[in-house]
């Protein structure tokens, strides 16, 4: 009922008939700038840091993993189950917890935990950004509820910009119900238009690019 | 060159600022211009189709039309009323195919005095000389819809003994707006204040701008206020020697 | 019908406290998102709002097929769509679903549309208890007040406000420190985020080609309010759609920019139903409430229906002179600034607030700094004339009318013209005198007056002057 008069309602507006094809849309003009990993993984890195998040380079997987192992070293961890993970040992880090595939658990633990530790399925380097889609391996709470959130991130999958991440992912809906850009650490100004960090998402973003 | 351009004063200048427009058919005279004044001229309607009465600022623009029909270049003192005349008779003439016509031919044939001297008559420096520290403010018509910004400076530039400084901020609305300055006093005063702050902030003792309309506003509140910074069209700086 | 809030305009310009707050907090914005966008950062800039106005013109004119499109996607993906002709439908459909679930919490993020309908009112007139997340939001519904800005809702209010504000409405110690008030409203919430049973978010974009819905936020409220209750709603008016994914590509440059001067905010999520049966945690319900509330009168006026192409950036509330004295409260409904002054007339009637378009200077700083290059000052002087003539249908305004009549007449009289100023000089005139008074002064030179000095009409009108000039040189 409501539909039909909406899309009625709309119709008679724009003196459209139903089933009318549109002329094609203005096309997409996507700009992906030339550049090399190394200027990606440096741009990358500048730009995170430019907002408060802080963005190391591991050489080998060993470095990698005493990176985490550092930062984490007394507290607590929850971390992914991304097979990146898994293969630079993270899950048998001390304080880590891993392995949960229960939403209810998933929860409890990520509430209580000091760190979030996930892989990214990419990373954006002009913003410093990094690209969250959610499936089995990689849930959304663990980069959202502990307040502090560490990523590991393989050197190949930063892109350049959103360009080229539309370019990959033209359509989000087909890989997962989810996907998330996070642009450093969780903010607000709303009082005073002074800044605090960490309202309600992480105050600490930490990067590794191996 | 003894080129021949029609002058459209305005009425603000007619009636309240005739020494703006002497001052600018003295520039454009020493130029070499030979001036026409159309003594039927009156207005160009901006104060009524602002108001939103359309159909009284259509039988004004047609007497406009009218009077400046076969002119070759329009010179005004005004960047609010140029973009009047240039940005919206079309749109009061849609249903008038004569008129719109006109109105098309006269777009390309009127010029604010600034842009005249610059694009037309292509002189930087027009042999003024006035001693002063002045700042320029960018009324809005003439900023945003004549894109005239870097012009003024660069005549300003090439006036001897004139020192001129930038406001910050810059490109804020003075506050008039025509029927605005009387329909929300209150709101335009503040706005005036916001600007005289400005303005004062500069150690400038004069504020220079292309719309007579933005000086009346300025002046006006800075006597209101006490201040003794005087307001002045820019032909007037440019006519000095 | 509003009468102009003249009292209340008074108090704001006279509120020094509250002047000083807007005029800073809004000039930060202004500056944070001229360096932004300037050619040397961003020298697609003006490109990308040619762009942006495209898609949206494209998508505005084509919107059922765009609408349809969306509905079979999100669909699709396992999502619901619940079209909604006004705010009630909107909360009916809400408090039936919680009904039904057994709901009582729900979480809400930023979102314009649901304060359009005064979504919360209803809710928890129902007996539901609905919480902001967004913490400028949060803060005001405590206090119970409208927000002061499309995007920095709290902008008027001080950290001693907020003190004031938790110790009453929480019971907290009182705190005057930002970031420990910060910490103070995250604790709170943060059980409210792991207990909802719903929540409830906005949308800044719809994507057709997708079925998703997109969200940018820079607190993290969005984020959990959409992933931790086991259901999402999420409501926006249908001026929303975009056509595809990779359009996100243009409006992201543009939106994070104009309206903080931020490239990306914090987070954008784009959200395609809900979790699938692979995924781990994610609502197992999804629904968008499409809503109409008048927007098909809007996308009606062929001259004025680009008033929807608006992305809610709020880059015109910022640089506009009069809302920075004025204040995001003086304006009748709930969207203020610019963008406000253009929708409001069009979707309550142009005479519930005759006095709102005429608010305006007309400088078209607003129009400069639109993503999406609307012609703001344009629609205002379109409205200007249908409140005048909508007056004149009521039998109200004829003294101006008459007046702008007379005036007409006259300037298409010049001799007539010429005497009228002459007589004026006659009596008020001379050389370069200012008037700080005028005796009996009435109406608008008494408007004048209580601001500025009046300049006196010079005792000879430049034509009189040009004729004498000419005489004297013979010729």
């Amino acid at each position: 009922m409501a539909r039909e008069t909406i899309l009625h309602r709309v119709r008679t507006a724009l003196g459209r008939a139903a089933g009318q094809d549109p002329e094609p849309a203005p096309p997409p003009r996507l700009r992906i700038p030339e550049s090399g990993i190394d200027r990606r993984v440096s741009g990358f890195c500048a730009a995170l840091e430019s907002l408060a998040g802080s963005a190391t380079v591991a050489h080998g997987a060993e470095e990698a993993r005493q990176t985490v192992a550092a930062l984490i070293a007394g507290h607590t961890a929850v971390a992914s189950n991304a097979p990146f993970l898994a293969e630079l040992g993270v899950p048998s880090l001390p304080g880590v917890q891993c392995g949960i595939f229960d939403r209810d658990e998933l929860k409890r633990a990520c509430a209580a935990a000091d760190f979030g530790i996930t892989s990214a399925d990419y990373a954006l380097a002009d913003t410093g950004s990094l690209v969250m889609i959610s499936s089995r391996e990689e849930p959304r709470l663990i980069s959202l509820l502990p307040p502090r959130h560490i990523a590991v991130v393989p050197r190949e999958r930063i892109l350049a910009n959103l360009d080229e991440l539309f370019t990959l992912i033209p359509l989000p809906s087909q890989h997962s119900s989810s996907l998330v850009l996070i642009t450093g650490p969780s903010r607000t100004a709303d009082i005073e238009q002074i800044l605090v960090r960490g309202v309600h998402g992480p105050g600490h973003v930490h990067a590794i690019i191996l | 060159m003894a080129a021949r351009v029609s002058l459209f004063v305005t009425c603000i200048i007619d009636q309240l600022f005739p020494q703006v427009g002497l001052a600018m058919a003295d520039v454009l005279e020493r130029l070499g211009y030979e001036i026409d004044f159309p003594e039927a001229q009156t207005c160009c309607g901006q104060p009524a189709y602002n108001s939103g009465y359309r159909e009284e600022a259509r039988q004004v623009a047609r007497h406009f039309l009218d009077v400046f029909d076969g002119a070759e270049f329009i010179i005004v003192p005004s960047g609010s009323c140029t973009s009047m005349i240039r940005h919206h008779y079309e749109d009061l003439f849609r249903k008038e195919p004569a008129r719109l016509e006109q109105a098309r031919r006269i777009r390309d044939r009127i010029w604010e005095f600034s842009q005249f001297l610059l694009e037309v008559a292509r002189v930087e420096d027009v042999g003024a000389r006035f001693h002063a520290v002045a700042t320029y403010h960018d009324s809005c018509h003439a900023l945003r819809e004549l894109k005239i910004k870097d012009g003024p400076r660069r005549l300003l530039a090439r006036v001897r003994g004139l020192e001129l400084r930038e406001m910050d901020p810059p490109e804020e609305c003075c506050g008039f707006g025509g029927t605005f300055s009387v329909k929300f006093p209150e709101v335009s005063g503040g706005m005036a204040r916001t600007k005289i702050d400005a303005i004062l902030r500069t150690g400038a003792d004069t504020v220079i701008s292309v719309d007579s309309s933005c000086l009346m506003q300025i002046e006006g509140a800075m006597r209101k206020a006490g201040h003794n910074v005087r307001a002045l069209h820019l032909a007037e700086v440019l006519a000095s020697r | 019908m509003s009468e102009l809030p003249e009292q209340a305009i008074h108090a704001a310009l006279a509120d020094s406290r509250l002047q000083e707050a807007i005029y800073t907090a809004t000039g930060r914005l202004v500056d944070k998102r001229k360096a932004v966008t300037s050619p040397e950062v961003l020298p697609d800039y003006q490109e990308l709002r040619t762009q942006a106005h495209e898609i949206k013109k494209h998508t505005i004119e084509n919107l059922d097929y765009y609408l349809e499109l969306f509905e079979r996607h999100l669909t699709a993906n396992g999502g619901k769509l619940v079209w909604c002709r006004d705010g009630t439908e909107v909360a009916d459909f809400i408090l039936s679903l919680a009904k039904q679930r057994g709901a009582r919490l729900i979480v809400k993020s930023k979102s314009m549309t649901t304060e359009e309908i005064e979504l919360n009112e209803r809710l928890e007139h129902h007996g539901l208890e609905a919480v902001e997340t967004d913490l400028g939001e949060y803060i005001l519904q405590l206090a119970h007040e409208r927000p002061y800005h499309i995007v920095a809702p709290a902008l008027h209010k001080t950290r001693y406000d907020v003190a004031d504000i938790f110790t009453e409405k929480l019971g907290v110690q009182r705190e005057v420190v930002i970031e420990q008030q910060t910490l103070i409203a995250r604790r709170v919430l943060r059980e409210k985020f792991l207990a909802a049973d719903i929540g409830i978010s906005g949308a800044n974009f719809l994507v057709a080609d997708s079925g998703s819905v997109a969200i940018v936020e820079n607190e993290g409220n969005a984020r959990l309010s959409t992933t931790a209750p086991k259901i999402h709603i999420a409501v926006a008016g249908i001026e929303k759609l975009i056509p595809r994914a990779q359009d996100l590509a243009v409006f992201l440059k543009l939106l994070g920019r104009s309206a903080t001067g931020q490239p990306l905010t914090v987070y954008t999520s784009i959200l395609s139903g809900p979790r699938r049966s692979t995924e781990v945690d994610g609502p197992d319900e999804f629904y968008v409430l499409l809503m109409d509330n008048g927007r098909t009168k809007l996308l009606a006026d062929s001259q004025k229906r680009q008033s929807l192409y608006c992305i809610r950036c709020g880059a015109c509330l910022n640089i506009c002179p009069v809302y920075r004295k004025i204040g995001g409260h003086n304006y009748p409904w709930v969207y203020s600034g610019p963008i406000g002054a253009i929708i409001t007339p069009q979707f309550h009637g142009v005479m519930d607030d005759p006095w709102l378009p005429f608010a305006s200077s007309l400088c078209g700083a607003c129009a400069e700094v639109c993503p999406v290059k609307i012609d703001l000052p344009q629609i205002l002087l379109d409205l200007r004339a249908e409140v005048n003539k909508a007056k004149l249908r009521e039998g109200k305004n004829r003294l101006e009318k008459l007046a702008f009549r007379l005036w007409a007449w006259l300037m298409q009289h010049p001799k007539l013209y010429e005497f009228a100023g002459a007589s004026g000089a006659g009596l008020l005139g001379e050389e370069g005198r200012w008037l700080s008074q005028v005796p009996l002064a009435v109406g608008p030179v008494k408007a004048w007056l209580s601001e500025r000095e009046l300049p006196a009409p010079a005792p000879k009108s430049f034509r009189r002057l040009w004729r004498e000039r000419r005489a004297g040189r013979g010729a």
